[in-house]
C-alpha cells in the first residue's frame, strides 16, 4: 500500500560504505600506522615516567593521555579516510581557513609555556598547536590550486599557492618555528615538483632556500646556536644531542633492557623530540630499524599507489601529504643521529603530544582517502583513447 | 603524438559555412587538449613520484645505516647533566669598593668512580668510608658492584682528603678539577653576597651558580666569559661593614634583642656602604631555608631588605616635610596637639598619655607628638599623603640589586582612609623595610632629590627626580639635628660629627592578628651625619630590645637603637674620611691677677 502511494523505496545505487572502504583502502598503511602507535605507547611507558615524576604526577599519566589522544587520532584517521576526495578537499580548504586565523591570532591569545616560542593555545586540560593542523590542510589547498592550474586556461594556481605558502611560512617564522616553516615549504616544493615544475626553477628554489637559511642563521641567535652545535666537529656530550648519541651507542643492537635506560632521566624532551633515542637505548637497533621500516613502508606504498592515480588533485594532495609525513619522521630521526641540525619536531604517531597525534591522524586519514583504489580508466588505455 | 591546434579553424570555418555550431567544436577541442595535457603531466608525475620514492627510500636507508654505525660504536664517558650548552666553570670575583675581595674561587677536586675499573670494590668502599665519615660503606659497596659505569662520590675535596684517597691506590677512583666559591671573610656581608653552589656538573668541570643575594642577581654577569673575569665591584666598604656588624652584634646582645639590622648609605650616590642583618650565617656553608614556621626566623632572612615592619615615629619627618613643602606650616608654626583627638572611632594618644599642648612644628618632631603629625596629615589629606610617600618609593619594593629585593614589598591599607592617614603619619599602618627608610631619609636630606639604593659602586651622584625643595630639605635637616640636641635622641650626640635623626619605637603587631603587644617593640633610629651637610644616612633597627640597667626595663629607641647607632657613627665616620669639626675650646678667660 505504502509503495503504491509513495512509490517504491529507492535501491542504493552504490555498494555499502564500509565494505567498499575496506576493499579499496591501503590496508598495509593502516597496519603500519597501528604498529607505530603501539610502539609509541610502548616507548611512552619508558620515556614519560621521569617527566611525570618531575611534574609530580602519577608515573603513567602521560601514557594514559597518549592512549586517549591516540584513540582520538585513530578515529579521526579512519573517519577521514572514508571520505571522498571531494569532501577531503572541502574540509581541507575550510580547515586551512580556520587554521590560518588561529595561527594569525597566536601572538595575541597564545602561550609559550616558557619555551620561548608562542605556538600553543592553552585550553586548560590540554593545549592545541594550530600549526600541526594547518600543515595537512595547507597541502590539500595547494593541491587543489595546482590541479586547477593544470587545465588549459585554468587559474594561476601555482603562483597563488606559492603566495599562500609564503604567508604560512611567514606566520610560522614569527613564532619562531623554523622547523614547521621548512616543512611547509618542503611540502609545497614536492607538490610543485610532482605538478611538473621546470628543473631549472627547482634548482633556483633550492638556492633560495639556502640563502634564506643563511639569513636566518645571521638574524636569529636561537637558530644560529643550533646550527653551530651541529657543525661543531666534536660533540659536547652534555648537550641534548650528546645524550641522544650516547644513548644510541649504549643501546647497541639489542638495547640495555626494558626500563634500564638512563637517557630519559637526562633529556628534557625524551618523550617527544628524542623518543627515538629512548627506543635505541632500551630496545636497541632492532626496534629503531623496525620503526624506520614502518615509516618507509607507509611512504613508499603510498607513493606507489599514487603513481597510478590519474586525478591530478588526488595525486598532488597525496604526494604532498606523504612527503610531509615522511619528512617529519626523517627530520626527527636525522636529528637524533646528527645527520641534521637540532630541530624540535615530533615523530608522527610515536612522540607524545595531543596536537601532534590528532593532526597526524588527520594527515594520515587524508592520505588514505587519496590512496584508495579507484577505477583509473585502464580500459580506455587498452583501447588507445587515452583520457582519464 | 599529434599536436592539437589551439582552434580547429578549418572545422570551425566549415561549420560556420554550413550553419553549424562552432562553439561545440571548440569545446570538444578544448576537452581533447585538456586530456592530452593531463596525460602528458600524468606521465611526467609518474616519473617524478618514482624519483621521490627512491629519494625517501635512500634517506631512510641512510638514517638506518647511521643508527647502525652509532649502535656498533662505543659510548663516551658518561655525563650526568642535562643542558644545551657547554659548562663554563669560571666565575668572576666580587670585591668591595676598594677592590678588597668579598668572594673568589678556589681550585679543588671532585671525586668520582668508574666501578668497571675498580679492582677491589670492598676495600675501596671500606677505605673511603674511613676517610669520609658521611659515606656509608655498605651503600658504597653496593653501588660499586651494581653494574653502573659511573658514580659521583664527593663534590669537593680538601688537599689532605685528596692525598688520602690517592693513597688507597684504587685505579677506579678518579679526580675531576673543580672551582669552588670561597667567601674569605666568612660571615661578613653574608646576606648581600648570598651564596653559590654547583649547577651542571661534568667530569672535567662544573658550573658554579649563585643561589641568593647579589651572586644570584648577577649570576649571568659573573659567568659571562666576555668580561674575562673582571670583578664585580660593589659599593660596600669592607672595614665599615665589619665595624657595623661588630657594633650591631654587640648592641643586639647587650639589649637582648631578637634581631637587628643596620644600613649605612651615601645620601648623594645611593651607594650602600654597609648593610647588616643579624642573626647571620656563613655563606661558605649556607643553611637551608626553613621548611616550616616563619621565614623571618631563619638566619638567611635579610631583615634590612626582605623584612617589612611598622617602623613608627621615624616616619613623622615625612608629614612634617610635606607640610613645609605645601606651605601649610613653617618650622615655628604653632599647632595644637592637645587631646582628646578621635578619628574614625579611635582615640589618638601620645606616648605615655602625655599632653604637649600648643607647640611648634619643630617641637612636634622633638617631642614626637602623634597628635601633632596626625593633625598635619589631616590637613594634607589622604591622596596627597599617598602620592608623596609613593614618590619616595615607600609603596613598592626597592630595586636594590638583590634577588630578594622584590620580596620586601611594603604593606599599606588598600583603602587609605582618614584613620590610615593619621596613623601612617606616625609610622603605623604602613610596613616598609629599613632599606626603604634609609632611601627615604637620603632623598629628603640630600637637597631633596630621589636616590635609589644601590649595591654597585657609582661614579657620581644620582640626579633623581626632585621630591622637595632645597629649603624644605634644609629645614628638615635643622629639625633632625634639634631632635638630637634637644629631643628624644640625646644619646646620638657624637662629638664632631653633628648627628641628626629621629627615633621610632613601634609596638609590634600581634602575630595572631588583633592589636599590638604591650612589651615587644621595634626600636629604630634613622640618622644623618653631618647634619648641616649630610653625607650619610644610618638606619639602625632592633627587634624586641630591652635595656635593663635601670629600675624598670626600657625599650624606647632613645635607650636602645640610638646608643648603638651612635657607636657605629663614632667608629665608622673616621673610616669614611669625615673630618670631625671640633669647636675650638673657649680660651680661658682672663683672670685678673690679684696677687699684687
Amino acid at each position: 500500500m505504502t509503495e503504491m502511494v509513495h512509490g517504491t523505496a529507492r535501491a542504493h545505487a552504490g555498494d555499502p560504505v564500509l565494505p567498499r572502504w575496506w576493499r579499496t583502502v591501503d590496508k598495509w598503511a593502516i597496519t603500519c600506522v597501528l604498529l607505530l602507535f603501539g610502539v609509541g605507547l610502548l616507548l611512552g611507558l619508558a620515556a614519560s615516567p621521569p617527566l611525570a615524576a618531575r611534574n609530580g604526577l602519577p608515573p603513567f599519566y602521560y601514557v594514559e593521555r597518549q592512549a586517549v589522544f591516540g584513540a582520538m587520532a585513530l578515529a579521526t584517521m579512519l573517519v577521514v579516510s572514508m571520505m571522498s576526495p571531494l569532501l577531503v578537499r572541502r574540509i581541507g580548504v575550510l580547515g586551512f581557513a580556520a587554521g590560518l586565523v588561529a595561527l594569525a591570532l597566536l601572538p595575541f591569545l597564545g602561550t609559550d609555556f616558557g619555551k620561548g616560542a608562542v605556538r600553543w593555545y592553552s585550553l586548560g586540560f590540554a593545549s592545541v598547536q594550530p600549526s600541526e593542523f594547518l600543515k595537512p590542510c595547507f597541502v590539500v589547498l595547494a593541491a587543489w590550486l595546482m590541479a586547477a592550474a593544470q587545465d588549459v586556461a585554468g587559474p594561476p594556481g601555482r603562483s597563488v599557492s606559492f603566495a599562500v605558502a609564503l604567508v604560512v611560512v611567514g606566520l610560522l617564522a614569527v613564532q619562531p618555528d623554523f622547523g614547521q616553516a621548512a616543512l611547509v615549504l618542503f611540502g609545497w616544493g614536492v607538490m610543485y615538483f610532482v605538478a611538473g615544475a621546470p628543473i631549472a626553477l627547482l634548482i633556483a628554489l633550492a638556492g633560495a632556500a639556502v640563502g634564506a637559511g643563511a639569513i636566518a642563521y645571521n638574524a636569529s641567535e636561537h637558530f644560529a646556536r643550533r646550527i653551530d652545535g651541529f657543525l661543531a666537529p666534536d660533540l659536547d656530550p652534555r648537550t641534548q644531542l650528546g645524550f641522544a648519541t650516547n644513548a644510541i651507542q649504549e643501546g647497541g643492537f639489542f638495547g640495555v633492557g626494558v626500563g634500564e635506560g638512563q637517557v630519559k632521566w637526562s633529556l628534557p624532551d625524551a618523550h617527544t623530540d628524542f623518543i627515538i633515542a629512548v627506543a635505541a637505548e632500551e630496545y636497541g637497533l632492532v626496534l629503531v630499524l623496525f620503526v624506520i621500516a614502518l615509516y618507509a613502508a607507509i611512504v613508499i606504498r603510498s607513493l606507489w599507489r599514487l603513481m597510478r592515480e590519474r586525478d591530478p588533485f588526488i595525486r598532488l594532495a597525496g604526494a604532498g601529504l606523504v612527503a610531509m609525513f615522511g619528512a617529519q619522521a626523517m627530520i626527527n630521526m636525522g636529528v637524533a643521529v646528527r645527520l641534521l641540525p637540532a630541530k624540535g619536531m615530533t615523530l608522527p604517531f610515536v612522540s607524545y603530544g595531543g596536537s601532534s597525534l590528532i593532526a597526524g591522524g588527520l594527515l594520515m586519514g587524508m592520505l588514505l582517502a587519496c590512496t584508495r583504489a579507484r577505477p583509473q580508466g585502464e580500459m580506455s588505455d587498452v583501447f588507445g583513447r587515452g583520457g582519464r | 603524438m599529434i599536436r592539437r591546434p589551439l582552434r580547429p579553424l578549418a572545422r570551425i570555418l566549415a561549420a560556420r559555412a554550413q550553419g553549424g555550431d562552432p562553439g561545440a567544436i571548440e569545446a570538444e577541442n578544448l576537452r581533447l587538449r585538456n586530456d592530452a595535457r593531463r596525460d602528458e603531466l600524468r606521465l611526467r608525475a609518474e616519473g617524478r613520484l618514482f624519483v621521490m620514492a627512491l629519494c625517501f627510500l635512500g634517506a631512510f636507508t641512510v638514517i638506518g645505516a647511521r643508527m647502525g654505525t652509532l649502535a656498533a660504536s662505543e659510548p663516551a664517558e658518561p655525563r650526568l647533566a642535562a643542558s644545551g650548552e657547554a659548562i663554563r666553570a669560571s666565575r668572576a670575583d666580587i670585591t668591595d669598593r676598594n677592590g678588597r675581595v668579598l668572594a673568589t674561587n678556589l681550585a679543588t677536586h671532585s671525586l668520582y668512580a668508574q666501578p668497571e675499573q675498580i679492582v677491589d670494590a670492598a676495600r675501596a668502599a671500606r677505605e673511603l668510608a674511613a676517610i669520609f665519615p658521611e659515606l656509608d660503606e655498605e651503600a658504597l659497596h653496593r653501588r660499586f658492584t651494581d653494574g653502573r659505569k659511573f658514580l659521583w662520590i664527593r663534590k669537593t675535596l680538601s688537599p689532605e682528603e685528596m692525598q688520602k684517597v690517592h693513597d688507597i691506590g684504587e685505579p677506579g677512583l678518579l679526580f675531576g678539577p673543580r672551582e669552588m666559591r670561597l667567601y674569605p671573610n666568612g660571615r661578613l656581608a653574608a646576606h648581600i653576597l648570598g651564596g653559590a653552589s654547583f649547577g651542571r656538573e661534568g667530569v672535567h668541570s662544573a658550573e658554579v651558580i649563585g643561589t641568593a643575594g647579589i651572586e644570584k642577581e648577577y649570576d649571568a654577569y659573573l659567568r659571562d666569559p666576555a668580561l674575562s673575569g673582571a670583578p664585580l665591584v660593589t659599593s660596600l666598604d669592607l672595614t665599615v661593614q665589619a665595624v657595623t656588624e661588630q657594633v650591631l652584634g654587640g648592641g643586639m646582645r647587650l639589649l637582648n634583642a631578637k634581631g637587628a639590622s643596620a644600613i649605612l648609605m651615601d645620601v648623594h650616590t645611593g651607594e650602600i656602604l654597609a648593610m647588616a642583618s643579624l642573626p647571620d650565617f656563613d655563606p661558605n656553608d649556607r643553611p637551608a631555608p626553613l621548611t616550616r614556621g616563619e621565614a623571618a626566623d631563619s638566619p638567611i632572612f635579610n631583615r634590612a631588605v626582605q623584612g617589612v615592619y611598622e617602623l613608627g615615629s621615624v616616619f613623622k619627618i615625612f608629614p612634617v616635610a610635606q607640610a613645609l613643602e605645601l606651605g601649610l606650616a613653617g618650622p615655628s608654626t604653632v599647632i595644637d596637639t592637645s587631646g582628646p583627638m578621635r578619628v574614625g572611632g579611635f582615640s589618638i594618644n601620645e606616648f605615655r598619655n602625655k599632653n604637649f599642648g600648643k607647640i611648634s612644628l619643630a617641637e612636634i618632631l622633638i617631642e614626637s607628638s602623634n597628635r601633632g603629625t596626625g593633625r598635619l596629615a589631616l590637613q594634607i589629606g589622604a591622596e596627597r599623603q599617598k602620592e608623596f610617600l609613593g614618590r619616595f618609593g615607600f609603596l613598592e619594593p626597592t630595586d636594590v640589586e638583590m634577588v630578594e629585593a622584590p620580596t620586601g614589598r611594603p604593606l599599606f591599607p588598600e583603602r587609605w582612609q582618614e584613620l590610615s592617614t593619621v596613623t601612617i603619619s606616625y609610622g603605623h599602618g604602613i610596613s616598609t623595610s629599613p632599606l626603604h627608610l634609609a632611601a627615604g631619609y637620603a632623598s629628603l636630606v640630600n637637597g631633596g632629590t630621589r636616590v635609589r639604593p644601590t649595591l654597585l659602586r657609582q661614579s657620581g651622584p644620582q640626579r633623581g627626580e626632585r621630591l622637595v625643595s632645597e629649603e624644605t630639605s634644609k629645614a628638615v635637616r635643622t629639625m633632625l639635628r634639634q631632635v638630637v640636641t634637644e629631643g628624644t635622641a640625646s644619646f646620638a650626640e657624637v662629638e664632631g660629627y653633628h648627628v641628626g635623626g629621629k627615633t621610632g619605637t613601634a609596638d609590634k603587631p600581634r602575630a595572631a592578628g588583633g592589636g599590638y603587644y604591650e612589651d615587644k617593640v621595634i626600636a629604630t633610629f634613622a640618622s644623618i651625619f653631618p647634619a648641616h651637610d649630610p653625607e650619610y644616612v644610618l638606619v639602625v633597627a632592633l627587634d624586641e630590645p630591652m635595656e635593663t640597667s635601670g629600675e624598670e626595663p626600657r625599650r624606647t629607641a632613645g635607650w636602645t637603637a640610638v646608643p648603638v647607632a651612635a657607636e657605629i657613627i663614632r667608629r665608622t665616620a673616621p673610616l669614611l674620611g669625615l673630618r670631625p669639626s671640633v669647636d675650638a675650646p673657649p680660651l680661658p678667660a682672663l683672670t685678673p691677677a690679684s696677687n699684687g
